[in-house]
């Protein structure tokens, strides 16, 4: 039986979600399986956020932004690598599959590759099946 | 058959009870005493730095508030192959001896001696501290909790917090005494021993001196023949924070003794499916046998009056009189009197109190010098101390960088398990007759674990954590073993 | 004469400490008992039954405080039939409030901690594989039980209604007794609310950079405790120790900053927070200089759910749901 992935994306407005944009604008396909939730800046997601995402079922989480020296907010998405560098084993250790969580650096210019990672990404949590917490309780 | 159950048994840490069942007679048939808590430990510890043990396992029990704390830090020595410099060894003693004079003095005072002060058919509404403190007046109640308040306070300035303390180091103590610190606890240490004398002075008037009393203290009701563990140094004496475990029988002889990892080669834990409490006993002296004591058991207790079946004496003036006075009054050694467990803790607490006031004069306590720096992880740590109920066993496995890849907890009320078994049984055959299960009979029966100072969160802390252990006996062609090969 | 407060104290899966912080009142104690009458404190303390508190009118008790998490169905039933019978109850102390330290316990599965305590151990001995059952006939005639195991370990505020959070690992005495004062006067925040001044630890801690004007530095290196000697006078965070002071609330006057131990968050979470280990997370790792760094950090404590949670895992975001795999 297959499954059709749930993920929710975190997109920062000034890149990811530009890309995002800019990947509808250029027809790209990708499945139809990520809600994005639009941040001012990846630094905004709290590990929580992503925590909350996967206590409630979603099968993967995404967090999108800018590449480094590119951030509307300097040091922003800095911070957030280093936070999501933890919060990856956090995830690990705490009893889940760490591929469930990605970070990206997409810009505004890469509908492409946001939709790359789309497919990508959808591939490998049809492979690795729905979050557990879901099933079983 | 008719169940009667104590739920909760009370006065004690942790959570029990016990089931006794009635024949058509109302005589008791059989009585069970149950652990019925369980939290998993071991195996959660594993993938956590050495280090932050201490602090963690602590949490086992916060009663014995620096056991799991003390025993699981010298583990840690053994896990980076350190050892302590003189001064950070004395700190962890004194610390360690302020605990043994605030946790007996709980015991004491808050679980043990409301049956005597209140009695023992008391209401439940007064037959607790604070009954006693009624009884006793509020002036003597509040010098008895100030007092053992001091012995807090030094726990705390030396460990950081008041209870589960964070001071532990791999070899050492991660802070120095200042001379205005060592100072302030030389003067509360001399009440510390205050309070000891007046604790024994208390036993002496309520206890000793009532011949009603007596009977229960040297009655048969109130006997479990098992034999005893305990620690002591190179000349005999008690120890608490580091000796050599000495296990005699229940008539005294010797059985042998160990250190460190030899613990395994003692004793053995049987699970039975109405407990969550494992069974230990002395495999030297056979394999399971059920519970049962008496010439040929191979049970045994540990706690103060199993130090006092192994030791020849102790290190402290004060404490030794009396313990000289304890073994006049019985006589015959081992001596096999539960409640005699009551005057050997107060005993005890005086010994502590003393050795405190001793440390806090040693001129090396102040010193900078507390903690020995690790260069290597060897990996591998036995940790034992003789806590206030009894001999405390912390073994751990760790990988080369101090990563908890293995644990294993012995606890002292485990140990006592089966003697706490047979001390209920007996009790409650001899109080409850004809169905007379009134509250007071039942208190009888709660006063035969009590002795044992029960930690049951300790004793339950949980899973231990390993592989499976293999033992390979190699024979040569006469059959003799010739070689044993073990993977623990 | 003021009528005394009919006070109660449950301990449910916990270790007894923070019924002990108010032992270590010591005389205070004396005092306190003068304004409060107990009339149910087990296991610990008196001889009150838990059927003599089922049988007890519904809000007879005034004040109640439970220590401990809820980790076996007998923890289950009491906590219910002590919030029925009280009309004001407190969660006591990390367990009661956050899971505590034993709802790591969680992090594994029922048969993983059950099968190393019953089977595995190196000194046990187990020929036939027995559990501990919640029933056994033992010998064909004793019927004996005991209370099962919980799928998860639980807050009290999971299972019932809290009136009123204290933090800590046990709470020092000294805000036990600001505290109690607080309850029997009266002066109370709103019923939900955690008892705290709502300071962090670094709020209260002698090394604060602040309090000698000094700017927190990005953090270049991760140690622990066993590496090296702190500076007594520097904050640990600085030196780059794990130090959970900016999240925690600080009660305890920074008690283990003040033997050169770093903070592990008993104190419960700063207001505001929900999920303290994921804050932690934040607070720690944006500290730190660069990816480099955070690499050090995972790698050499480890497991991140055991350093960041160990407190609160029970209140967690994830620790809420039964972990994957773990039996109904």
């Amino acid at each position: 039986m297959t499954y059709s992935p749930n993920i929710i994306g975190f997109a920062c407005q000034w890149c990811t979600y530009a890309g995002a944009d800019l990947a509808g604008n250029l027809r790209c396909k990708y499945p139809p399986t990520v809600k994005l939730i639009k941040v001012p800046c990846s630094g905004r997601v709290e590990p929580e956020h992503v925590l909350e995402a996967l206590a409630r079922g979603a099968d993967g989480v995404l967090i999108g932004g800018c590449h480094y020296g590119d951030c509307h907010y300097k040091e922003g998405n800095y911070k957030t690598s280093r936070r999501m560098t933890v919060l990856k084993k956090l995830i690990e250790d705490s009893g889940h599959d760490p591929r469930r969580f990605r970070l990206e650096w997409i810009s505004g210019a890469e509908g492409k590759k946001f939709a790359e990672v789309m497919d990508e990404f959808t591939k490998e949590l049809a492979e690795l099946g729905p979050n557990p917490v879901k099933g079983g309780n | 058959m008719k169940k009667v159950e104590i739920n909760p048994i009370t006065r004690l840490e942790g959570h029990g009870k016990i089931a006794i069942f009635l024949d058509d007679a109302g005589n008791v048939d059989d009585a069970f005493f149950q652990t019925v808590e369980f939290r998993g430990y071991e195996k959660f510890l594993q993938g956590m730095p050495i280090e932050e043990v201490p602090r963690t396992v602590s949490t086992i029990c916060g009663v014995c508030r620096a056991v799991h704390f003390t025993a699981s830090m010298k583990a840690s020595d053994g896990v980076y192959g350190v050892t302590p410099p003189s001064a950070g060894r004395k700190l962890r003693e004194l610390f360690f001896n302020a605990h043994y004079v605030e946790d007996h003095a709980v015991i004491l005072y808050a679980l043990g001696f409301p049956d005597f002060v209140v009695g023992p058919e008391a209401s439940p509404a007064v037959r607790n501290v604070v009954g006693l403190i009624q009884a006793v007046g509020a002036d003597v109640g509040k010098l008895v909790l100030r007092k053992r308040g001091l012995a807090v306070k030094i726990f705390e300035m030396l460990g950081g917090k008041p209870n589960h303390p964070v001071a532990a180091l791999p070899g050492g103590w991660s802070r120095r005494l200042a001379e205005s610190e060592r100072a302030q606890i030389e003067e509360w240490c001399k009440e510390l021993v205050e309070l000891g004398e007046l604790t024994l002075q208390v036993f002496d008037d309520v206890v000793l001196k009532n011949p009603k009393y007596m009977e229960l203290v040297t009655g048969d009701m109130y006997k479990v023949e098992v034999g005893y563990m305990g620690s002591v140094d190179e000349q005999g004496r008690i120890a608490y924070y580091d000796g050599v475990q000495k296990v005699i029988d229940v008539d005294g002889n010797p059985v042998g003794s160990f250190t460190g990892k030899g613990y395994l080669d003692f004793i053995s834990e049987r699970v039975l499916p109405w407990s969550y409490l494992k069974f230990p006993y002395q495999k030297k002296l056979g394999g399971w046998d059920g519970i049962k004591d008496g010439p040929g058991t191979n049970l045994y207790a540990v706690g103060p009056l199993a130090r006092f079946n192994i030791a020849s004496g102790m290190d402290t003036p004060k404490a030794q009189a009396h313990f000289e006075r304890f073994h006049a009054t019985f006589g015959a050694k081992p001596v096999h009197y539960i409640l005699a467990y009551h005057w050997a803790r107060a005993i005890e607490l005086l010994n502590a109190a003393e050795k405190c006031l001793e440390l806090s004069r040693d001129p090396e306590i102040t010193s900078a010098d507390t903690w020995t720096k690790p260069t290597s992880c060897p990996g591998e740590g036995v940790g034992i101390i003789e806590a206030p109920r009894g001999t405390l066993i912390h073994h751990y496995v760790t990988d080369d960088k101090g990563i908890v890849q293995n644990a294993n907890l012995i606890v002292a009320t485990t140990h006592n398990n089966g003697p706490i078994n047979l001390a209920v049984k007996k009790a409650a055959r001899h109080f409850i007759i004809n169905g007379n299960v009134a509250e007071g009979m039942l208190n009888y029966v709660e006063m035969a674990f009590r002795p044992y100072d029960l930690c049951l969160a300790c004793a339950t802390h949980a899973v231990t954590g390993g592989g499976t252990p293999i033992e390979v006996d190699i024979h040569d062609h006469h059959g003799h073993v010739i070689r044993t090969l073990r993977n623990f | 004469m003021a009528e005394k407060i009919k006070f109660a104290f449950l301990l449910a899966g916990g270790c007894a400490g923070c019924e002990m912080a108010l032992v270590d009142l010591s005389e205070k104690l004396v005092d306190a008992l003068e304004h409060l009458e107990v009339v149910f404190w087990a296991p610990t303390v008196a001889d009150v039954k838990y059927k003599d508190l089922e049988a007890m009118p519904d809000g007879f008790i005034d004040l109640a405080f439970v220590d401990g998490m809820i980790r076996n169905s007998e923890n289950e039933h009491m906590v219910k039939v002590l919030r029925a019978k009280s009309k004001v109850l407190v969660a006591f102390g990390a367990c009661a409030t956050l899971g505590g330290i034993a709802a790591l316990g969680d992090l594994h599965t029922k048969a993983e901690l059950f099968d190393q305590a019953y089977k595995h151990t190196f000194s046990t001995d187990n020929p036939e594989g027995v559990w501990p059952q919640p029933q056994c006939l033992f010998e064909g005639k004793y019927d004996l039980t005991l209370p099962s195991f919980t799928s998860r370990c639980a807050t009290i505020d999971q299972l019932v209604d809290v009136d009123y959070y204290v933090g800590g690992c046990p709470p020092h005495h000294d805000f036990v007794a600001a505290a109690v004062t607080a309850i029997v006067t009266g002066n109370l925040p709103p019923k939900g609310s955690w008892l705290t001044s709502g300071k962090a630890v670094c709020d209260v801690c002698k090394r604060n950079p602040a309090l000698s004007d000094q700017q927190r530095l990005p953090v270049g290196e991760v140690i622990r405790t066993v590496e090296g000697r702190p500076d007594e006078t520097k904050c640990l965070l600085q030196q780059g120790y794990v130090c959970f002071g900016p999240v925690t609330q600080g009660d305890c006057n920074a008690s283990c900053l003040n033997v050169n131990i770093p903070c592990r968050g008993c104190g419960g979470p700063m207001p505001g927070v929900n999920d303290f280990g994921a804050r932690s997370v934040t607070a720690i790792a944006s500290s730190l200089k660069d990816d480099a760094t955070a690499e050090k950090l995972v790698n050499k404590y480890n497991d991140m759910a055991k350093l960041v949670y160990r407190y609160s895992f029970s209140a967690g975001t994830l620790g809420k749901k039964q972990r994957p795999g773990s039996q109904a």
